[in-house]
């Protein structure tokens, strides 16, 4: 965080971001074993390639038939040390049907989800969140696996 | 993903964040997250190392049954190959000023044209 805040003084921006930060913290037990739950997958990465200045939305896509790859451009990750060129290493959809057809997990949801990084706090909250979950809920998720670039 | 997390939690769905920002989320306060102590960008994995992107997901698919209560952290034991990138991610160095300087100019020129047309999202 310290870095990023260096980082984006050193470009001229005078109002450093704050980071969200919430002293309670929510925690859903498990609704039945794990072997029985459906997984959904959200992942930062966009089904596009977005223009940095391309507004983002909510969007989703087939597990049984995803994308041969998905895309990030637009966000803040280390492009020096690493890349996209493997899907796995960033969105593990074939480990996931792996995982249900071995019983770790019940099933696996009918989609996967691309969730906006937004700057603004609110709008993650009031918009971009209730849509993840509303679209989760329509597929009978009973888990969400999280994984940001 | 932080805020995401929490909203799915508040509403009864439970969440596992795999992931590399450390104190971005743990600042945040997330109910679980397996922190994957790698280049952000791969958190699944080094690319091609199908072995340790394996273990890597089934270990985050598990701490939804092994996480206790909230802020639930699971440091992964994978290294990255080597930690130059400790370093130089986001290094400001005295020689690049003039041109970080220059890019955040660009930036907040484009951002108002933006604004000006319209073209940013609403709400």
């Amino acid at each position: 965080m310290e870095r990023t805040r260096r980082y984006y003084e050193a470009q001229g921006f005078d109002k450093p971001y704050v980071w969200a930060h919430f002293d309670d913290v929510p925690f859903a037990p498990l609704p039945q074993p794990l072997e029985q739950c459906r997984l959904a997958l959200v992942t930062t990465s966009a089904l596009y390639d977005r223009e940095a200045t391309d507004p983002r939305y909510v969007d989703s896509g087939s597990m049984r038939e995803p994308p041969e790859r998905l895309f990030a451009n637009d966000l803040a990750w280390d492009k020096n040390a690493t890349h996209m060129e493997d899907r796995r290493s960033y969105f593990p959809v074939e480990r996931i049907h792996e995982l249900a057809a071995m019983g770790v997990i019940g099933r696996v949801a009918s989609r996967f989800h691309c969730a906006p990084t937004e700057y603004s706090i609110r709008r993650t909250l009031t918009k971009d969140a209730p849509e993840l979950l509303a679209r989760c809920r329509q597929d009978n998720a009973d888990i969400a696996l999280l994984v940001p670039l | 993903m932080s805020l995401i997390a929490r909203h799915f939690e508040e509403n009864g769905l439970p969440t596992v964040i795999l992931g590399s920002a450390l104190d971005v989320v743990e600042h945040c306060g997330v109910p679980r997250f397996v922190f994957a102590d790698f280049p952000l960008g791969n958190p699944c994995g080094p690319p091609w190392n199908r072995d340790v992107q394996a273990e890597i997901v089934w270990w985050a698919v598990r701490f939804f049954e092994w996480a206790k209560g909230p802020r639930a952290t699971e440091r992964l034991p994978y290294r990255w190959a080597h930690d130059e990138w400790r370093e130089r991610y986001l290094q400001v160095r005295d020689e690049d000023r003039a041109a970080l300087l220059q890019k955040g100019e660009e930036r907040r020129v484009l951002r108002q044209q933006l604004r000006d047309q319209g073209r940013v999202r609403d709400g």
